[in-house]
C-alpha cells in the first residue's frame, strides 16, 4: 500500500465532500477502500486489537464507551454494545461527519457539564446511582415536557442510542442475537412456517 | 477549444447509455448483423469485484451506513456501485418551488445494477388514456403492438408470476414464483377479507436456471447486485450477448456531449468528453440510439443545438423535457404482534417481494384517475442500519429492556409502498439551466415540479389502503403521512421513487411529439430515444419491462429500415 496519502488526507477529501451538501454525496472508491483498509490495519497491528479513535479525545471516548454498554448491556445470552463495537462505528462516521460531531460532541460536552452542575463531577466519575438519574431523565422525550433544559441532552442521546443500536445489531453478536438465519444459498426458497393465529 | 479526436471509423449505429434501453438494443442490432459503439459515462462493471452479494454488515467498518453515516437513511453502502442521489461534478438544478431529485448510476448497466427487478407490463387502457377518461395523450401504439416484445424480453431475461386474468396487470410468459413468505400469508388473509386482489409478484429473477444463468439461490441480496446473473441486469444479461458478436465496441468514460448534425440534416456524430484525459472526441455513425435514461436523453437533444435545430435536436415541437412524470409513491408499515411468535426461520426468499397488489379497483368509479399497485416487504430481513429506530423512537430508555424490545419486534414489521400513475402536467419538466455547467463543461438539467390533486388524493387513497389491510390483518398502522405540509398523504417528491419518464414522448403527429411510435425522432430519420424519454404517460407499473420492450422493437425496426436503406 502506497504511504504517500495520510488518512488525514483522505478524511479531509471525505469531509470537503461532506460539507458541500447534507445529502448524500459521491465518495471517491478509491478514498472509501482506503480507510476500510485503515480502520482494519490500525486495528490489527495495535495491541489487542485496540482502536485508536479518529474523533473523540481519550476521556470523552472512555464516557462514549461507558454510554454505549448501557444503552446496550451484555447479559447472559450475548455480548453487547462494546463487543458489538458500537464506540468505533461512532466515533469512525463522527470523525466524517461535521454534523454528527456537534451533535455528538457537543452532546457528551453538555453530559458532562450538567453532571458537574448537578453532583459536582463530569459524567464518568459520578456514581451508578447518579447516572442512573442522568440517563432517566435523558431518555425519554416527554421529559422535556416537565423540564426544556433537558432538550440538548433528550436530543443527544435519542441520537447516540439510534447509532448504538445500529451497531449493535449489525454486529456477528447482535445478528445472533436475534436469531437472523439466512445470507445463505438455498436451491429452494422452502417458505416459512405457519404463522400462529393473532 | 482543444483539438478534437475523430475516430476514422464509421459505425452502423451509435448507442448511448448502457442500461435497459441501450443494453437491450445492443444485443437486438449485433445479432441483427449491425456494428454498434455504445458510450457509457461511468466506468466497466467487475461483478465479482463490485457487487457486495453476501457481505455481512460488520464487514464493513461503516456497517452499511456509508462514510459519514451519510446513507443511513437511504439505499445504504449495500447497493450495486455507482449510483447516486448527487454526483460531484455533475450536478443538475432544481428551479425555485420545486422539489425534484434524480438518481443516477455511471456504470456499465446503469441503473438495472441495482433496480428493484419489478416487471409489470402496461395493460392495454394504459396506452389509451385520453380515450378513457379524457385526461393526457394516448400512444402512438397499441398494447397488442407492443405486446409479442414483451413476450421475447420476457421470454429472453426470464420473470416469475402467475397467469391471473387481470385487466389491469396482463400475464406474460412466466417462470413459477417462489412461495408466500410468512409476512405475505397474513396480507394475504387480510386482502382476500377486504377484496383486494394480492397475487404472486412478477420480477426479473430467475427461479429456473435460463441461457446458462443458474437460478437464483435465494439471498434475498438483489439490490447490491447478483454475481451468478440469476436475475436481469443489462450489464450481465444484454452486454455480453452483443460483445460475443465480435461486432461491439464499448467506450467507458465516455460523456456525450453533442449530437452532430451533417449538411443532409441527419445525424454523423457524437461528440463526447473522455474523462480520463478531460479531452473532447467524436465517433461516427450512420444512425444513432439515445439511451441514457429519460432526462439525460433530452438533456443531450437540448444541448444539440445547430442551424437546422436553434431549440434542440428534435425538437422542432417544443416537447423536448416537457410532460416529465414519476410515479406517485407513499408508504406505511404495520407491526403484527403474531409475528412475535415466529421462530426463527430463512425469510430471504428473493431480493424483494414475492407478492403485490396490483391495482384492483379498474372496475369502479375512485375518488381518483388511474390508478397504483402496492408493494410490500419486511420480516425477519438480514438486520441493518436504522432497523430498530422505530423500537428506539416508539419504546425509548436503554438498558436490557431495550435490548429485548428489538429481539422480540425483529421481523413483526410489514412495509407498503404505493406506486401510482401520475398525469403529466404542464409544471412538471425539465430545462437547461441557463449558467450552470457539469465539471465538463456541459450544461445541467434544471428541473421544475408539481403534483397536482389527482395525485395526492390517489396517495391519500394509499394510506386508508395500508392501513386497512394492516388492521384487517391484526396490525397496528404506523405512517409519518399527514393530510397537510410539503407531502401530504406521504407523497414522495418527484423523481424519489426514480421512475422518471416522457421529455421526448412519442405521437402521432411532430407538432406534438418528438418521436414516432418506433421511438424514430419525426426531425431526424436516423436519431431513435429508446429509453424512458419515449413515455407517453406513466402507468402504475414500474417502466423498465417496458423500456426493454419498446427499446427491442425501435432495434428491429431500426434493422429492417437499415436494411431497406432508408436511413
Amino acid at each position: 500500500m502506497s504511504n504517500h496519502i495520510s488518512r488525514r488526507d483522505v478524511l479531509k477529501s471525505l469531509s470537503k465532500g461532506v460539507i458541500a451538501g447534507s445529502v448524500l454525496r459521491v465518495i471517491p472508491l478509491e478514498a472509501a477502500e482506503y480507510v476500510h483498509r485503515m480502520v482494519a490495519s490500525e486495528k490489527a497491528t495495535s495491541p489487542a486489537g485496540a482502536y485508536t479513535p479518529k474523533f473523540f479525545p481519550p476521556q470523552q471516548y472512555k464516557t462514549l464507551v461507558a454510554l454505549c454498554q448501557t444503552i446496550i448491556p451484555a447479559d447472559a445470552d450475548s455480548g453487547g454494545a462494546i463487543e458489538g463495537g458500537s464506540p468505533e462505528f461512532i466515533d469512525l462516521i463522527t470523525s466524517e461527519n461535521p454534523e454528527h460531531q456537534l451533535t455528538l460532541g457537543g452532546g457528551l460536552m453538555w453530559l458532562d457539564e450538567t453532571c458537574t452542575d448537578h453532583y459536582g463531577q463530569p459524567y464518568i466519575r459520578c456514581t451508578a446511582e447518579q447516572q442512573k438519574q442522568i440517563l432517566d431523565s435523558i431518555a425519554y422525550r416527554k421529559n422535556a415536557l416537565a423540564d426544556p433544559s433537558l432538550s440538548p441532552g433528550i436530543e443527544f442521546f435519542a441520537f447516540l442510542r439510534d447509532l448504538t443500536v445500529d451497531a449493535f445489531f449489525t454486529s456477528a453478536p447482535g445478528i445472533k442475537y436475534l436469531d437472523y438465519i439466512g445470507n445463505t444459498y438455498l436451491a429452494e426458497f422452502p417458505g416459512c412456517p405457519p404463522v400462529p393465529e393473532a | 477549444m482543444p483539438q478534437v479526436i475523430r475516430s476514422p471509423k464509421t459505425y452502423d449505429v451509435c448507442i448511448i447509455g448502457s442500461g435497459a434501453a441501450g443494453g437491450t438494443a445492443a444485443k437486438v442490432l449485433t445479432e441483427g448483423g449491425l456494428s454498434v459503439v455504445m458510450l457509457e459515462a461511468g466506468p466497466p462493471l467487475y461483478p465479482e469485484k463490485d457487487f457486495k452479494e453476501h457481505v455481512w454488515p460488520y464487514q464493513l467498518p461503516h456497517r452499511g451506513a456509508g462514510i459519514g453515516a451519510k446513507d443511513r437513511w437511504g439505499f445504504g453502502e449495500f447497493l450495486a456501485p455507482n449510483g447516486f442521489w448527487d454526483i460531484e461534478g455533475e450536478p443538475y438544478t432544481v428551479a425555485e418551488g420545486s422539489r425534484f431529485r434524480w438518481f443516477r448510476s455511471r456504470i456499465v448497466g446503469g441503473r438495472t445494477n441495482h433496480w428493484g427487478r419489478i416487471a409489470l407490463r402496461f395493460a392495454p387502457v394504459d396506452f389509451k388514456v385520453r380515450s378513457t377518461d379524457g385526461m393526457g395523450d394516448d400512444w402512438p401504439l397499441t398494447y397488442e403492438e407492443l405486446s409479442p416484445y414483451y413476450d421475447k424480453v420476457e421470454s429472453y431475461i426470464g420473470v416469475f408470476g402467475t397467469k391471473e386474468n387481470i385487466p389491469s396487470a396482463p400475464d406474460g410468459i412466466f417462470m413459477p414464483p417462489p412461495p408466500m413468505r410468512c409476512t405475505e400469508t397474513i396480507l394475504k388473509k387480510s386482502c382476500d377479507k377486504l377484496n383486494i386482489l394480492f397475487i404472486p409478484s412478477r420480477m426479473a429473477i430467475l427461479t429456473k436456471p435460463l441461457n446458462g444463468r443458474p437460478a437464483c439461490h435465494y439471498c434475498a441480496q438483489c439490490g447490491r447486485g447478483c454475481i451468478s446473473a440469476s436475475n436481469f441486469s443489462s450489464s450481465q444479461v444484454m452486454i455480453p450477448p452483443a460483445q460475443k458478436t465480435g461486432r461491439f465496441t464499448l467506450i467507458t468514460g465516455a460523456m456525450a456531449r453533442e449530437i452532430i448534425v451533417g449538411k443532409d440534416g441527419k445525424c454523423e456524430a457524437v461528440s463526447y468528453i473522455e474523462k480520463a484525459t478531460r479531452s473532447e472526441k467524436r465517433v461516427n455513425a450512420k444512425a444513432f440510439i439515445l439511451a441514457a435514461s429519460a432526462c439525460e436523453s433530452s438533456r443531450l437533444l437540448l444541448n444539440s443545438k445547430s442551424a437546422s435545430f436553434p431549440d434542440g435536436l428534435a425538437n422542432s415541437s417544443g416537447v423536448v423535457g416537457r410532460y416529465l412524470t414519476d410515479s406517485v409513491g407513499s408508504s406505511g408499515g404495520g407491526y403484527f404482534p403474531q409475528l412475535e411468535k415466529m421462530p426463527p426461520h430463512n425469510h430471504d426468499g428473493v431480493g424483494g417481494m414475492h407478492m403485490y397488489v396490483p391495482w384492483w379497483k379498474f372496475d369502479r368509479k375512485n375518488d381518483f384517475l388511474r390508478g397504483y399497485h402496492i408493494e410490500v416487504g419486511g420480516g425477519r430481513n438480514m438486520p441493518g442500519i436504522s432497523e430498530f429506530e422505530g423500537v428506539c423512537e416508539e419504546f425509548e430508555g436503554y438498558g436490557a429492556s431495550l435490548k429485548q424490545k428489538c429481539q422480540s419486534r425483529y421481523g413483526t414489521y410489514i412495509g407498503f409502498a404505493g406506486r401510482g400513475e401520475m398525469i403529466p402536467n404542464a409544471n412538471s419538466y425539465c430545462d437547461i439551466d441557463p449558467v450552470t455547467v457539469d465539471e465538463w463543461g456541459i450544461p445541467v438539467l434544471r428541473f421544475h415540479w408539481e403534483w397536482s390533486d389527482n395525485e395526492i388524493k390517489m396517495a391519500k387513497d394509499m394510506q386508508e389502503t395500508f392501513r386497512a389491510i394492516v388492521e384487517a390483518g391484526g396490525g397496528t398502522y404506523h405512517s409519518r403521512a399527514t393530510p397537510g405540509g410539503l407531502n401530504p398523504y406521504g407523497i414522495a417528491d418527484g423523481g424519489v421513487i426514480i421512475h422518471e419518464l416522457g421529455t421526448a414522448r412519442m405521437g402521432s403527429t411532430p407538432k406534438t411529439s418528438a418521436l414516432n411510435k418506433y421511438c424514430q425522432a419525426h426531425d431526424v430519420k436516423n436519431l431513435f430515444v429508446t429509453d424512458g424519454a419515449c413515455f407517453v404517460s406513466n402507468a402504475d407499473k414500474n417502466p423498465t419491462l417496458t423500456i426493454m420492450a419498446l427499446s427491442w422493437r425501435a432495434s428491429e425496426y431500426l434493422l429492417e429500415e437499415s436494411r431497406k436503406g432508408n436511413l
